[in-house]
């Protein structure tokens, strides 16, 4: 089936961003703020300062038509704390994400289900205290929602999750 | 010589030729208060007291709008800083060069929930183009320069700069000023040349066209690009329609002008703009109150859309030709690639088109009938202009008068027109006025105004005496909120909801009260005289209540979600349209 042009607007694909700022007081609360102001959806956003320290840098995964989309890196670029966007999926590139996952083991069967499956995933135990496992897995977000779902056989009693970051791979690079 | 923030604070306003700022005294900025006393005494800066914060930035955005400065405002901390968010928003919708400074509490008691103090900076966040609060005296002066820059350059638009008391304070701290000369900010550099391959490609876009539109708004003003405007309209023969925030950049007794657009444009430029096949788009940004209907807006034209600010292209309407840069610049580039190229407009390409425009022309959608009893606003407009010869400063407030305004005041000149377009602020008329005569002391300034509007900020009568404003304000007075009175007889089944002004004060006792001259004018044949006897006294205010039509309507009107093909010209289509006889 062909779409019309008008439902071709509505399709909203995930699109993942990559931004330097400057590291001022407020420029975060500028950028969520934005997306508060103008209805766009935020997914995930992780921020931390670079090598150079006056700059920060920042994955933002967002859902929207490509309209939408190119409206937002715009908005972005407006903003007088941002120095570059880049949209990261135009480009050849990689995304990981981390999370840790603290889960009950009932019995010792389910202690040996939760080791199998942490190792298929390529996951890392990394403690264990009275029945209760932390592990530690890092992958593309789909991944991680793949391992999470093994795990709801178990009690699941904490999820944290860092958002997605990304880098292009090859000579392309989001520098100053 | 080491100085204190608070003179440092004045160096920097001098070293920006700021010769008159807007403010309101408080606590947290009584030490830049006490330096701006003696700045006044020098002569260096003259300050205008405003009776509330409101009005000090209107009153600076007024300043601002009618010349090629930027407004400069001071408020305190707390209440003085949340009362001058609505004049800041005003300036952020409307792209007007601010800076604002509040006084905010000492450093040590930020986030203690200090007496009068507020987050300014986090709730002007969304209404600024940028804000600073700046956290030690060295960042003062640099501070001040990057909002300078910031509220002057690219799109401009308002940037506030929150200062804590203790860094103005002579017994904290004295550094050495030094005020950076040069800036280069690494993550500000607006596009000013538009890009050549795009201009050559609007040019042979219009070549191929043979209906098009020139749309011009305040961009055009911003940019101080009226005159090339005007050239390449008339190089092309294009017909040429001004957005409410344009007016004047366009001249309106030019043959190829055919009136503003929009919810309360004319037949023509609605119709014109409806039926084009190229839309030139210059310094304006698709807002709702001029397109209508996205879905129905323009079916069968292409969009050629110059502007600074990207993300005003394809916003609403996609681009198909966007082209980013400062407006003077890329209608000179295209004017020289033009020479380059000898390309010579034939002016008589656009022959069959200019026949059906001049049909739609011919429907006089401003006509109105002026009788000998009841006075209507429009004539008061009309009147308006015919005694001040086009040439008065007119600002505006927000409702039926400002759109009357816009239709029957025909401006040939920009930064003529001050009014609120984007936030739609009632009370911004009497204030920004103030400002426009402050920079023009010898130009004739006009508030038209209605009777709800004017009440919003009347503390201003107060400055204007202070100050010998001689403004000439008209008062359109309907005893109605008329604008949503309009929309509750057309959409709300005449329930007049809250719209009836009662209680109105005697405005002329209020303007004597107040020092100045009022006269109350219910006979349309004393419409003239009155205005001839404010405008020829240039030295008080003259405050004129005009007695007008109660239920007045403003025609032609685009219903919202409707189309440019479907106005009404007047009541009977709008019961028409409520009938279903459409």
């Amino acid at each position: 089936m062909f779409k019309t042009q008008k439902e071709e607007k509505q399709i909203r694909s995930r699109h993942i961003l990559s931004l330097l700022m400057e590291n001022e007081t407020g420029a975060l609360s500028r950028v969520s703020g934005l997306f508060s102001q103008r209805g766009y959806n935020i997914e995930s956003l992780t921020v931390a300062p670079t090598d150079d320290p006056t700059l920060s840098r920042m994955t933002l995964v967002t859902k929207g038509n490509d309209a939408s989309v190119e409206q937002i890196v715009k908005q972005l670029n407006k903003l007088i704390d941002i120095v570059k966007v880049m949209e990261l999926s135009d480009y050849s590139h990689i995304e990981r994400e981390i999370m840790f996952v603290k889960v009950a083991a009932t019995n010792m069967e389910s202690c040996a289900s939760i080791k199998r499956m942490a190792d298929i995933f390529r996951a890392n135990v990394i403690d264990v205290k009275n029945k209760m496992y932390t592990i530690e897995i890092t992958g593309r977000p789909d991944k991680l929602d793949g391992f999470l779902e093994t795990m709801e056989e178990h009690k699941i009693i904490e999820v944290v999750r860092s958002g997605a970051m990304g880098i292009t791979r090859g000579s392309n690079a989001l520098k100053v | 010589m080491k100085l204190s923030g608070a003179e440092i604070f004045i160096e920097c306003l001098k070293a920006e030729n700021v010769d008159t700022i807007f403010g309101y005294p408080g606590g947290a900025v009584l030490f830049l208060y006490d330096e701006l006393y003696k700045a006044e005494a020098r002569g260096d800066i003259r300050h205008i007291l405003a009776r509330h914060e409101q009005g000090a930035v209107h009153g600076a955005e007024g300043y601002a709008k009618s010349t090629d400065k930027p407004g400069v405002a001071i408020v305190t901390s707390g209440p003085g800083a949340t009362n001058a968010v609505t004049g800041i928003a005003d300036a952020y919708m409307d792209s007007v060069p601010l800076v604002v400074i509040t006084g905010q509490v000492p450093l040590g008691l930020i986030g203690k929930d200090s007496f009068q103090e507020i987050d300014i900076v986090g709730i002007t966040r969304p209404c600024v183009k940028h804000n600073f609060l700046v956290t030690s005296i060295e960042d003062i002066a640099p501070t001040m320069k990057k909002a300078f820059h910031i509220a002057m350059s690219g799109r401009p638009g308002p940037v506030l700069v929150d200062i804590p008391k203790d860094l103005t304070n002579p017994d904290v701290d004295k550094i050495e000023f030094n005020y950076p000369k040069e800036l280069k900010m690494r993550s500000y550099q607006p596009t000013i040349k538009g890009n050549k391959k795009q201009i050559r490609t609007a040019l042979k876009m219009i070549a191929e066209a043979k209906k098009p539109i020139l749309y011009a708004g305040g961009g055009v003003v911003s940019a101080k690009a009226h005159k090339e405007l005007t050239e390449f309209g008339q190089a092309f023969n294009f017909p040429v329609t001004n957005t409410l925030m344009g007016l004047g950049t366009y001249p309106s007794n030019d043959k190829q002008y055919i009136g503003m657009l929009g919810m309360h444009g004319t037949f023509e430029a609605n119709r014109t703009m409806h039926h084009a096949d190229l839309i030139i788009c210059i310094g304006a940004r698709f807002d709702d109150r001029v397109t209508g209907d996205l879905n129905k807006f323009s079916p069968n034209a292409k969009v050629i859309h110059i502007d600074i600010d990207p993300a005003s292209i394809s916003k609403n309407i996609n681009a198909h030709n966007p082209i980013v840069g400062d407006v003077k610049e890329v209608l000179n580039s295209l004017f020289d690639i033009m020479k380059e190229e000898k390309i010579k407009p034939n002016k008589s390409a656009f022959d069959a088109w200019w026949k059906e425009i001049k049909e739609w022309q011919s429907v006089n959608c401003l006509a109105y009938d002026q009788d000998d009893k009841i006075i209507k606003a429009q004539y008061v407009v009309e009147k308006l202009w015919e005694v001040t010869n086009g040439d008065s400063y007119v600002a505006s407030d927000v409702g039926q008068h400002q759109m009357f305004a816009a239709q029957y005041y025909k401006f040939n000149k920009p930064n003529r027109w001050i009014n609120s377009g984007g936030l739609g602020t009632m009370g911004f008329g009497l204030p920004a006025a103030m400002g426009v005569q402050l920079a023009h002391p010898e130009e004739v300034v006009s508030v038209v105004t209605g009777d709800g509007s004017i009440q919003m900020c009347i503390q201003e009568l107060g400055t204007c005496k202070q100050y010998d404003l001689p403004l000439n304000i008209i008062n359109l007075n309907n005893g109605y909120l008329g604008m949503v009175r309009q929309w509750q007889e057309f959409f709300y089944e005449e329930r007049y909801a809250m719209t009836y002004n009662q209680s109105l004060p005697d405005f002329v006792k209020l303007a004597e009260a107040y020092g100045h001259v009022g006269a109350r004018i219910e006979k349309p044949a004393d419409v003239e005289g009155a205005l001839r006897e404010a405008i020829k006294d240039t030295k008080r205010l003259h405050f004129l209540d005009f007695v007008v039509e109660e239920q007045g309507n403003v025609y032609p009107m685009i219903p919202a979600g409707y189309g440019h093909n479907e106005m009404y010209l007047n009541k009977q289509d709008a019961i028409d349209d409520m009938n279903g006889k459409k």
